[in-house]
């Protein structure tokens, strides 16, 4: 039973981990915009031929 | 007038979206309203940057009338105070662009590298509308990375009070820092509390003397950390001899700590420190939900953020820009078309056509002569003019209303339902916790005195009531929001509940300012005013545009030898005849004077000969009569202006008898009618929208500032609001007295809770699982209540859907 110690222990140290993680997440800021960036990853990547995909795009 | 056909306008600008009336600008089989947006177009599809129109149709926005000059940028002592961060190489700049709407915005914003090398890295912030711009400043100055952004429709607001820093300075990450370490131990803590909670057989005893001494550990930075604040604000406020919720509250926690500690080391149970925990993480997410902000509107506004970043002054000839707060007296400044003029000064040279209408009311631009002293904040309409400074900026007419009492810096405090109710409540908890313990003390049992004083002061912690405004409020805050009411924050809108006593100014706010009525007064044939239109296109003058627009489609006729003079009016030849358009004295009238009419007026005059003039007017805002209606039952309401009494006779019979409609008054008398009113004993709500109105809006209980665009200047306030909300005020009243209602009976439904657990406390027979039961039970019920509660009386108003 006294593997109970060890695995409170466990949880305790594995809970500040999240923690700590927290902590840096608010520290450099990855709160502060909680908005843009979900538009932003709806940006299609850039198109090495921008041209023939306008094509494609006035053809379509 | 007949004439006045809106045929239809399928075509739409590519770029703004606007209505295309003449069809000139085109570019790769796009049509385009204005050069400005063919311009935008040209330099982006020149970049291969044509995504920007895929995202959204029409994301582009027009172009401001003038364009800002930016030399003062070159000043290092200008660009110095705008940049964040500068090393050998770069440069981090962050502006605050009100343009910024749509996807396409950000994507722009953040692929300004394609356009420029030199920018190295840009970031936008939508909510806030901020762009946070990395530039190799070797290659890029300031000056031109604020003018490409100027080209492409996104100029940056620059001014001297610098909005976007000021915004930083607040900041939650503190509170937010405390909630995480709450939540962590109350979580940790509630796991290792619940072998008690379910019963432990005799072998197992000796865990819960481990589990005990964890859960004292856990409550340790919670009490010490986490809940720090509420102890300094209950000593702060026992120091002031007011007694705040905060009381309480710090009791509460306390005696949770003490006892906790007490039975852990004396090993005679197993201590509330799951319900500490759970008590102070609950209180500061109640605490957060009050503070988060819904907008990004700067409500701590003053002249400061009106007037110019920098001058042109010039010193023999030479004509150079210098930052507003280096003007002296004596100096002579140069001020353009559509520049405000920064200190009170004496004309020297230039027609003198100055809008005063943000600073003191008047609709209409006045004339001045040479040598006639001009107060600050007018803007001039017109030609160059220059200047001599006779007063500092900071000692100016206008500035010195922000040296009245007013205006002293302090900390607005309203008295909110929970501050009067908290004093009691503490006064009573007190006494029943005091007496509960006298009682036992006599019964002979000091172990449970101790245990029902104790428990007392636990099960009637003010945890819930604490929650209840908060979460009323802050749900309230989001559907005002919603409606485009833009209030500052939640203590206001118990604010907005007591007001009973409306003030209105006129121009601006009771007016709008965007939209115009335009009649004809005198006679035209179709092709006359064909021919007026042909003139007008040529011109970039709102009164032009408007003009064109009330026509609609007209036969196109091409105009010739267009000549335009500022701030007088234009003329050209259409089909052989000569057409004037403009002031009176341009088109050969001397007498002006004639007509009682208010707006602005255009004459024309085709070869040389008067037709009549179109008369431009300030409409009311068309809900006006339906909102003074309706508030009038439950409102004093009255109205001062800093304009001629030219609009009594109409306003009379829009206003209730009672009001009083006060004309020609001055910024500081408009201050001083609110003293007065308040020194009836009225709550009085001030509406106001100019530099003219900021002293009354300080004054009064609460200040709403009216704006048709947000993003634009308003002066120092309470709340904005959008002048398309402007019918919604009725409900806007009801609904802060329905959230009123709310919180009082959330505070009801709270107080029961404290009510039954209090029965059991002063018996002493309470146990810690009751109270880790009770108080978040409680927590819930309130949560749930008031966010249910706030909404179906939002519905009720109508508040819920999305006005656009």
């Amino acid at each position: 039973m006294s593997a109970i110690f060890f695995l409170i222990g466990c949880s305790v140290f594995i809970a500040l981990i999240f923690l700590a993680a927290f902590f840096w997440a608010n520290k450099t800021g990855q709160h502060d915009d909680t908005y843009t960036p979900s538009i932003r990853m709806l940006f299609d990547d850039e198109v090495e031929n921008a041209e023939a995909e306008e094509g494609q795009d006035r053809a379509t | 007038m007949a004439l006045e056909t809106k045929a239809s306008r399928n075509t739409r600008c590519f770029h703004c979206g606007d209505a295309v009336l003449h069809e000139v600008y085109e570019t790769d089989g796009h049509t385009f309203c204005c050069l400005g947006c063919q311009s935008v177009y040209r330099i982006l599809s020149g970049n291969n940057m044509h995504q920007y129109y895929r995202y959204n149709n029409h994301p582009g926005k027009k172009k401001a009338e003038h364009s800002e000059r930016y030399e003062y940028l070159d000043e290092a002592a200008i660009a110095d105070k705008l940049i964040d961060f500068k090393n050998d190489g770069l440069t981090v700049v962050t502006f605050y662009i009100p343009a910024i709407h749509c996807s396409s915005c950000i994507w722009l914003l953040e692929h300004l590298y394609k356009l420029n090398p030199a920018i190295v890295r840009s970031q936008t912030d939508f909510m806030k509308k901020h762009v946070n711009i990395t530039i190799k400043h070797q290659e890029l100055s300031i000056r031109g990375l604020v003018e490409l952004l100027d080209d492409l429709g996104y100029a940056p607001k620059i001014t001297l009070q610098d909005v976007v820093k000021a915004g930083r300075k607040f900041s939650q990450k503190g509170l937010i820092a405390k909630i995480a370490v709450a939540g962590f131990c109350f979580g940790n803590s509630m796991m290792l509390s619940f072998p008690e909670y379910f019963g432990m057989a005799a072998f197992e005893a000796k865990y819960s003397m481990f589990f005990g001494w964890m859960n004292f550990a856990f409550s340790l930075p919670v009490l010490l950390y986490s809940g720090r604040d509420y102890f300094t604000s209950a000593w702060q406020s026992l120091r002031h001899r007011r007694l705040n919720l905060d009381v309480p509250l710090a009791l509460g926690i306390a005696v949770l700590f003490i006892r906790t500690g007490w039975e852990v080391f004396t090993g005679s149970g197993p201590g509330f420190a799951d319900t500490l925990c759970g008590l102070v993480f609950f209180l500061l997410v109640g605490r957060w939900v009050q503070q988060r902000t819904y907008h990004h509107i700067s409500f701590e506004r003053d002249y400061r953020s009106y007037f110019p970043v920098a001058v042109t002054r010039i010193i023999e000839d030479n004509r150079k820009p210098v930052p507003l707060a280096d003007i002296r007296v004596g100096d002579r400044l140069l001020v353009r078309n559509g520049e405000i003029v920064p200190a009170d000064a004496i004309l020297l040279k230039g027609d003198a056509n100055i809008d005063f209408s943000f600073v003191t009311g008047e609709s209409e631009p006045v004339s001045k002569v040479l040598g006639e002293i001009i107060y600050a904040g007018g803007r001039q309409l017109g030609g160059a003019i220059e200047l001599e400074v006779v007063k500092a900026v900071s000692q100016s007419y206008l500035t010195q209303l922000w040296n009245n009492d007013a205006f002293k810096p302090y900390e607005r405090k309203f008295r909110t339902f929970s501050n009067v109710v908290s004093r009691y409540f503490t006064v009573a908890l007190l006494t029943i916790a005091i007496s509960a313990m006298a009682y036992w003390f006599f019964q002979g049992d000091p172990v449970k005195a101790w245990g029902a004083f104790t428990a007392v002061l636990i099960i009637g912690c003010p945890c819930a009531l604490a929650l209840s405004g908060p979460f009323t409020l802050s749900a309230a805050l989001s559907i005002f929001d919603r409606n485009h009411f833009y209030i500052k924050n939640t203590a206001a809108i118990e604010q907005l509940a007591a007001i009973d006593c409306l003030v209105f100014d006129k121009t601006g706010t009771i007016s709008s300012p965007n939209a115009s009525r335009i009649h004809f007064d005198g006679e035209l044939t179709p092709t006359e005013l064909a021919m007026v239109v042909a003139v007008a296109q040529n011109s970039s003058h709102p009164l032009s545009r408007e003009l064109v627009n009330w026509a609609g489609v007209v036969t196109p006729m091409g105009a010739v030898d267009f000549r335009e003079v500022t701030g007088k009016g234009i003329e050209a030849t259409v089909s052989g005849r000569n057409v004037r358009l403009g002031s009176g004295m341009f088109v050969g009238i001397t007498d002006t004077t004639s007509g009682t009419a208010r707006g602005s007026r255009v004459y024309v005059a085709i070869d040389g000969e008067v037709r009549g003039c179109f008369v431009a007017t300030q409409p009311w805002r068309p809900q006006l009569k339906a909102v003074i209606d309706s508030l009038g039952n439950d409102y004093a309401l009255n109205l001062i202006s800093g304009d001629h009494d030219k609009d009594r006779e109409e306003l009379r019979a829009v206003f209730p008898g009672t009001s009083e409609l006060l004309f020609n008054r001055l910024p500081i008398e408009k201050l001083e009618y609110i003293r007065s009113l308040q020194a009836q004993g009225g709550a009085v709500c001030m509406f106001g929208d100019g530099l003219n109105d900021a002293g009354a809006l300080k004054q009064a209980n609460l200040g709403v500032a009216v704006s048709d665009d947000i993003n634009n200047f308003s002066p120092g306030c309470d709340a904005v609001l959008d002048g398309r909300s402007f019918g919604l005020l009725p409900r806007f009243f009801g609904f802060a007295k329905d959230v009123r209602k709310v919180i009082h009976m959330s505070f009801g439904i709270s107080l029961v809770y404290n009510a039954v657990g209090l029965s059991f406390a002063v018996m002493g027979t309470m146990s810690p699982l009751f109270a880790a039961i009770l108080m978040p039970l409680s927590t819930v019920t309130i949560i749930g209540f008031t966010t249910v509660a706030t909404r179906i009386f939002a519905t009720k108003r109508q508040l819920t859907h999305n006005v656009s």
